[in-house]
């Protein structure tokens, strides 16, 4: 009986040490990425049929997060966080037996200083820059770009002419975005030039601001202006001023405003959220011309309805360019331009080479 | 002692809807009162939650608490020191220092995010195959995904006066941009009748109490 049972024993540890020897699992570093994924192998032993990966969370619990029957294979595991450790049970079993291995691996995901996935997006930036760079220096050496006329602009002039006939403000409203925003930047560009009409034609100009760095740099845009315009003497410091941060508060004080000083022409341009439709709204029932322009695509609808021009999204940013045709701008649109032409052909063939079963472009652009 | 300030607040808050409510019918002294009040508390508080959520938390403390680790933070405190130089018109030039590295900081930051959202992922969202599948809608669906957007971003194409045949696709963008603006305004504006409802809701039950 004793040997029975000694030789049952050995049979099992003989076993148990088949499928440990056979069943590996390991756990790698994604190569060439920003620390945010492990691989995870592994490879079952003769004898077993199953297996499953369990991860541990944050308080050292193992849940399962991977179940399969596949005797070899690997998986991605994207939800790590780059240098810290993640540990993980790998559990290789039989479903009739239940004869069982287990393996216990840590890794602690890397962040490389490349990451390749990103590749594409490298080789666009850098298309696109040096195509920007090349109109640029083009366009300074003395080459003419046609730039097509957009209409919402074509008010500007208009705009300033009947505020100078009425004697009454121009009213400018940057949006409601700091300095880090791109619209505040381009809106900014066009308020110097508006800010230079209205020097010219000694119009008043009212630019109420929300932060305390697009103060700073509406001052500093409108007074470049007057100075250009060669009407230093004209600019006014506390026609640029700051209201309030709060985004409703800001609304209000310019709705005050338009209703007291009743401007002849407002623009809105710039980062514009909820508070789109009453500023148009206000503008409108004030009778002033109203222009406006954002990129911000779910407001564009309440400036179509209340104003009388609007520069839809990327107008915004192309009308300084139209407006100034200073070199540097112009290059800059055409180097946008070639962008928006690189994007219609690389849809078209996209969608030729999707219809035909080739997946590598789609592929290569989603970055995820 | 804490049941008549709710009182009062609730009061408060009523009167102020009203004054805000009066501007429908025009510009009067509650309406200027009221956004007086609104605009100067706003900026008073805005002021107050930058210094304790901004400044003391990403700047003070962990300079005083820990310099040898922080000790880069004073960058951006002297460059916030240099905004303030303007007060002094003669050094006023030195503020445009600071103003330089925020917009440039700025636009090299967008670019790599609007590159990647606006242009790489709107890319790959549209090379698609709209016969994939041989329902009738999903090809049409397909199909105006993709016209849709390659006609919408031909409108923004400036290099090119759009006449004749070229003026073709950017009048179908310009169809597909209008459509998708009233699609955009009718449900924007019920979300905004929901603010409404909160207001009266507002009156009717923690003024009037009509709703419990």
């Amino acid at each position: 009986m004793r040997h029975i049972l000694l030789i049952a024993s050995l049979m099992c540890l003989l076993t148990d040490v088949i499928h440990a020897q056979t069943t590996s699992f390991e756990v790698k570093d994604y190569p060439w990425d920003d620390g945010k994924k492990l691989i995870l192998e592994w490879k079952i032993g003769a004898g077993l049929d199953s297996l499953r990966i369990q991860k541990a969370d944050p308080e050292g619990n193992f849940i399962t997060i991977y179940d399969t029957t596949e005797s070899f294979g690997s998986i991605v595991d994207d939800d790590v966080q780059p240098e810290q450790e993640a540990e993980y049970l790998m559990i290789a079993y039989n479903q009739s037996t239940s004869d069982s291995v287990v393996v216990s691996r840590g890794m602690t995901p890397l962040v490389q200083w490349y990451n390749l996935q990103k590749t594409p997006l490298l080789i666009t930036m850098l298309l696109l820059s040096g195509m920007i760079l090349y109109y640029i220096f083009a366009s300074k050496r003395g080459k003419e770009f046609f730039i097509r006329r957009i209409n919402a602009l074509d008010s500007m002039e208009e705009a300033i002419g009947r505020a100078t006939e009425k004697g009454k403000p121009i009213l400018f409203v940057p949006g409601i975005g700091d300095l880090d925003e791109i619209q505040t930047i381009a809106s900014l560009t066009i308020l110097s030039h508006l800010a230079y009409r209205a020097a010219q034609y000694d119009a008043d100009i009212i630019v109420p601001v929300r932060f305390s760095m697009v103060l700073t740099a509406a001052r500093e845009v409108v007074k470049e202006a007057y100075i250009r315009a060669g009407r230093a003497d004209a600019y006014r410091s506390d026609r640029v001023f700051y209201l309030t941060d709060d985004q409703f508060g800001y609304v209000a004080g310019i709705d005050g405003i338009m209703v007291r000083e009743q401007p002849a022409a407002n623009f809105f341009l710039g980062s514009f959220y909820a508070e789109s439709l009453i500023l148009a709204e206000t503008g409108f029932s004030t009778g002033a011309i109203q222009t406006s322009g954002t990129a911000n695509a779910h407001q564009l609808p309440f400036f179509i309805v209340a104003c009388d021009w609007t520069l839809i999204g990327e107008e915004l940013f192309a009308a300084s360019a139209y407006l100034s045709r200073d070199a540097q701008q112009l290059g800059s649109l055409k180097g946008h331009d070639f962008g928006k032409i690189l994007c219609i052909a690389l849809i078209l063939v996209g969608a030729v080479l999707e219809y035909s079963g080739i997946h590598w472009l789609s592929n290569m652009f989603n970055l995820g | 002692m804490a049941e008549i300030m709710t009182i009062i607040g609730i009061w408060i808050g009523v009167f102020l809807t009203f004054s805000i409510f009066s501007f429908l019918y025009r510009d009067n002294p509650f309406y200027r009162f009221a956004e007086q009040v609104f605009v100067g508390l706003s900026a008073a508080y805005g002021f107050i939650y930058i210094i304790y959520n901004v400044l003391v938390p990403n700047l003070f403390t962990p300079v005083l608490s820990d310099f040898n680790q922080n000790w880069l933070l004073i960058i951006p405190g002297v460059l916030g020191v240099l905004m303030l130089v303007r007060i002094y018109p003669p050094a006023e030039w030195i503020s445009r220092y600071p103003l330089a590295v925020v917009i440039g900081t700025s636009a090299g930051i967008s670019l790599l995010f609007y590159l990647k959202s606006d242009f790489m992922n709107q890319i790959a969202a549209t090379m698609i195959n709209p016969f994939e599948t041989p329902n009738v809608s999903a090809i049409s669906g397909g199909l105006l995904i993709i016209i849709g957007t390659i006609c919408g971003v031909y409108f923004f194409y400036f290099s090119k006066r759009q006449e004749g045949v070229f003026a073709i696709p950017s009048r179908i963008g310009i169809w597909f941009l209008m459509v998708s603006f009233g699609a955009s305004f009718g449900y924007t504006v019920m979300a905004r009748i929901s603010l409404l409802i909160g207001r009266i809701e507002f009156l009717l039950t923690d003024w009037l109490h009509i709703i419990k």
